[in-house]
């Protein structure tokens, strides 16, 4: 493949296309759609966790002049497909979790539907239910078993390892919580039916061929066409949830005969669809004593939710990235993810490595302090190189650069210097009044597109259309909800095509119009779907060389030429899913972060103040996106870190409204550098990773290294407020040597 | 129902809406401006932020009846033809992706540097903090002002 040349468009940095409609607010997203005779549909759910319906009623509602769809008005089966068939479109004979739908009304007001939703009478017989993992029961109280999915994955005899006396053992858990995306445009769909009984559907949406799978499921095939409209943030949230939403609306217009919309509010959406699989991870590793790791030991507990969903590929994903970037012969990982009465917790950047990779940075440093190390050397010390082995057995490319990335963001930070300096001070003086400072790093993985074989199954098709006027259409189901894909995908066509960028246009993703190449989802878009572009821009460039350029020619009168390629993953590659061995990943895209911050010794109030990322993408098409993707994400996983707290009360999120679920404001990001490294894998065109979800590895662990390193507070789970910080000082969970706060003057800390 | 008198984006407009009806709906559905976004409707996000005269507002927490006779400038309002140096500069540096929050983001900087036009980077942070931001990391939007402010020098 080739590299760029001076005058390609890779590695540049040009405006994205869709940034004049958004900055003068002429962008059209869901909302913003003008669709006569349109009426409003809203859901009718559970108040309780988990109980038998003995009644729904919509007659008042009607009496109003709205429609009422419950469960027993579906025209196909009542499930939504992701991987297993256990989502109900709408609550049937149970419900499950709060929040969940259990009738839809429509009408032709806003308002009048939310009477209509108000006036549905529906009696719940309530059953206790269950919220936590650590909950001994093996059922829901819907009779279901609650573990969703388990896997394994081994290396070497890691148990044998561990037994041996000479070896230093560490063992620790730690724990991740509910995340919201709070992707700043809530979900939103529209249905707008024909007389055939079609719909068009149209959504704020990451997957329109998921959208278009789960509605031909329902509708029957060839039912239903997908477009996506402009959609303000997805990070997983309108992966598979939209599935849900978009059964709704059609729906209720196939029931009305109208055009049906629902956006839904910010506390219904934070309520009724997927978080961040919350998680509870066992580490024990065995250690030299100059901290090479000999033996690592794992078990992850996902919290899945009520439902399947997605979670056995977020717990396969967790398994694969839970021993971090680290080389050692003897490894066992093991995960269960288990059901609980909530809304079924799913697709959320990262996919289950942040969690597991939460558990395992955290446990280095803890393993550092026990053997008498740094945070850096420790990790140094067992860093991935080229040719070392994962524990599926995988042999890591020329391009493995763990190590560098370490070098580059430790010499950069000057940490060792200024992690010392912390911790020495910390050990002079006892905070009172002033803020102390700290210094945190964290060093992770992550593998680009689909895991195993994944990419082989779906063999991604790309079409690029030559059109009269020698603009060249780019027709891919990759979607758009802030990366910036068109521009990137656009750079790649141009440099195939040895074109100007501007003869590049990007499709509206539309399932009449596009092949499913995919969802927009796993950092696969410019690695996977950009590399069958690149192959169609081949393609394309040999058929109009051999017209000797001119596009006339070549077209003899059609409108359009289309050529289409499919992405080919290394055909000597394979990933066993029954034995977990094999290529887990093409490539793998390694980070280190390293976070400064300073906490309140009196309150425990951490603010963070500066952040260095250092990421290898392997190839960096457009720079500046690029660096947006990765300091976006890490802020999402900082705000994971510190204030992104959401607890249960009877199985309701008590932090269900963005005035009580905080995320960073600008004010409490830190200033950032971001260090782009180019180690170019043989996957991506011109060598380029997945760089979507990497960032989301490593905040949450390095902030909370850096909250230790200036109070001496160990703690191990995220996010560490305030208030959890305080509970870990009051137990004891603080570093050998002790630490340094005394909030409150408690005198606690010595 | 009762009618209104505002200006909006420089332009005397009469509307007749409830004396309750948010401000965000009447600029939404009666005027066709849907430039600014609900994300909220509880004046945490900023994706609402209009000028009230000449303030950043969430104009989901204001009914009506409060700004008749008074200025209201929306995200239409901040360019004409041509786009605003403020927000060639959002896009080149990296300051939008999803775009949702952007016309509040907008707002919010296009009142700040018309009253102080060399903010300083807390300054700005500080003007931004009503718009949540979820893509960005806000870095790229901090360094799209710190552009604009410095090729201003510049150019002086």
């Amino acid at each position: 493949m080739a590299l760029s040349s001076p005058l390609s468009p890779l590695g540049q940095s040009p405006p994205r296309p869709d940034g004049p409609g958004k900055v003068t607010g002429a962008t059209r997203y869901l909302d913003d759609l003008e669709v006569p005779g349109v009426w409003y549909g809203a859901t009718v759910r559970s108040k309780v966790a988990a109980g038998r319906i003995r009644r729904v009623d919509g007659d008042a509602a009607r009496a109003l002049g709205a429609v009422v769809v419950t469960a027993a008005d579906l025209p196909g089966p009542n499930v939504l497909k992701v991987i297993a068939e256990d989502w109900p479109v709408l609550a049937a004979e149970r419900v499950e979790h709060v929040a969940q739908p259990i009738a839809l009304v429509a009408a032709p007001t806003r308002e009048l539907a939310r009477r209509a939703a108000a006036a549905v009478v529906v009696e719940v017989d309530a059953e206790p239910a269950v919220f936590e993992t650590t909950d001994p029961a093996t059922t829901l109280p819907s009779g279901r078993d609650r573990v969703l999915a388990s896997c394994r994955s081994a290396r070497g005899d890691a148990s044998g390892a561990l037994a041996n006396p000479a070896v230093v053992v560490v063992e620790g858990v730690y724990s991740t919580g509910h995340q919201e995306h709070v992707y700043i445009e809530p979900q939103g769909a529209l249905a707008i039916p024909d007389r055939e009984g079609h719909f068009e559907v149209i959504g704020s949406i990451q997957c329109p061929y998921y959208v278009h799978g789960a509605l031909e499921h329902l509708f029957g095939p060839g039912s239903v066409r997908v477009r996506q409209a402009p959609t303000g943030g997805g990070f997983g949230g309108k992966e598979e949830f939209p599935d849900m939403l978009c059964a709704h609306v059609a729906l209720l217009a196939r029931a009305s005969g109208h055009p049906v919309k629902i956006v839904y509010e910010r506390s219904e959406d934070i309520n009724g669809t997927t978080k961040r699989h919350p998680s509870r991870v066992r580490v024990r590793t065995g250690h030299a004593p100059d901290g090479t790791l000999l033996a690592v030991e794992i078990d992850a507990v996902l919290d899945g939710g009520a439902f399947i969903t997605l979670s056995p590929v977020v717990l396969s994903r967790a398994v694969l990235h839970a021993a971090g970037p680290y080389r050692c012969e003897n490894v066992t990982i093991e995960g269960r993810a288990l059901a609980t009465n909530t809304a079924p917790n799913g697709a959320f950047r990262g996919f289950g490595a942040p969690q597991t990779q939460f558990a395992m940075e955290r446990h280095m440093d803890r393993a550092a302090r026990a053997l008498g190390l740094d945070p850096l050397t420790i990790r140094a010390r067992n860093a991935y190189r080229p040719g070392d082995v994962t524990p599926t057995g995988q042999v890591l490319g020329d391009d493995t650069s763990a190590l560098e990335c370490l070098r580059v963001a430790a010499e950069r930070a000057d940490f060792l210097r200024r992690w010392t300096l912390h911790e020495r001070a910390r050990a002079a003086f006892h905070l009172r009044g002033l803020p102390a400072p700290g210094i945190g790093l964290s060093l992770f993985w992550h593998g680009t597109g689909f895991t195993g074989n994944g990419e082989r199954k779906m063999r991604s098709p790309v079409r690029l259309a030559l059109l009269a006027d020698g603009a060249v259409e780019i027709r891919v189901a990759a979607t758009d909800f802030g990366q910036g894909t068109e521009v990137v995908l656009a750079q790649i066509v141009a440099d195939a095509l040895g074109c100007e960028l501007a003869r590049v246009r990007f499709a509206e993703p539309d399932t009449d119009r596009v092949p499913d190449s995919g969802p927009t989802v796993a950092s696969r878009t410019v690695s996977v779907v950009g590399s069958a572009l690149f192959e169609a821009g081949q393609l394309l460039a040999n058929e109009l060389a051999r017209a000797g350029g001119v596009v006339a020619d070549l077209l003899a009168g059609q409108d359009e030429l289309v050529v289409e390629a499919h992405y080919e993953p290394d055909p000597t590659t394979d990933f066993d899913e029954a034995t977990y061995q094999g290529t887990a990943y093409a490539a793998y895209g390694y980070g280190c972060d390293v976070v400064e911050v300073e906490v309140c010794p009196d309150s425990l109030a951490t603010t963070v103040q500066r952040a260095l990322f250092v990421a290898d993408v392997g190839h960096a098409i457009h720079p500046v996106l690029c660096a947006g993707q990765l300091e976006g994400g890490a802020l999402q996983a900082i705000g994971q870190g510190t204030i992104e707290e959401m607890r249960l009360e009877n199985g309701r999120y008590l932090q269900d409204r963005l005035t009580s679920y905080l995320i960073p404001t600008a004010q409490d990001a830190p200033d950032m550098e971001t260090i782009l490294l180019e180690h170019p894998s043989t996957m991506g065109p011109a060598g380029a990773k997945g760089v979507g979800e990497l960032p989301a590895d490593g905040g949450a662990p390095a902030v909370i290294a850096a909250i230790e390193n200036a109070t001496g507070i160990a703690c191990g789970d995220a996010p560490a407020t305030a208030e959890r910080l305080l509970a870990d000082l009051l137990a004891g969970h603080v570093v050998p040597g002790g630490s340094s706060v005394d909030p409150f003057g408690l005198e606690l800390a010595r | 129902m009762t009618t209104w008198n505002v200006r909006v984006n420089g332009r005397e407009v009469s509307v007749e809406a409830p004396p309750m009806a948010r401000v965000l709906d009447v600029l939404r559905e009666s005027l066709g401006l849907t430039g600014s976004k609900e994300g909220c409707g509880e004046g945490e996000c900023g994706s609402c932020t209009v000028l009230l005269d000449g303030r950043p507002t969430c104009a989901c927490l204001v009914p009506i009846f409060q700004v008749e006779g008074r200025e209201l400038c929306t995200v239409e309002g901040v360019a004409g033809t041509e786009l605003d140096p403020l927000q060639r500069v959002m896009i080149e540096a990296g300051g939008v992706q999803c775009g949702a929050c952007t016309p509040g983001i907008v707002v919010s900087l296009r009142a700040l540097l018309d009253r102080d036009p060399r903010p300083t980077r807390a300054a700005v942070r500080e003007s931004i903090a009503g718009n949540l931001c979820r893509c960005t990391g806000y870095e790229r939007i901090l360094r799209a002002v710190e552009e604009l402010v410095g090729s201003e020098e510049a150019d002086a």
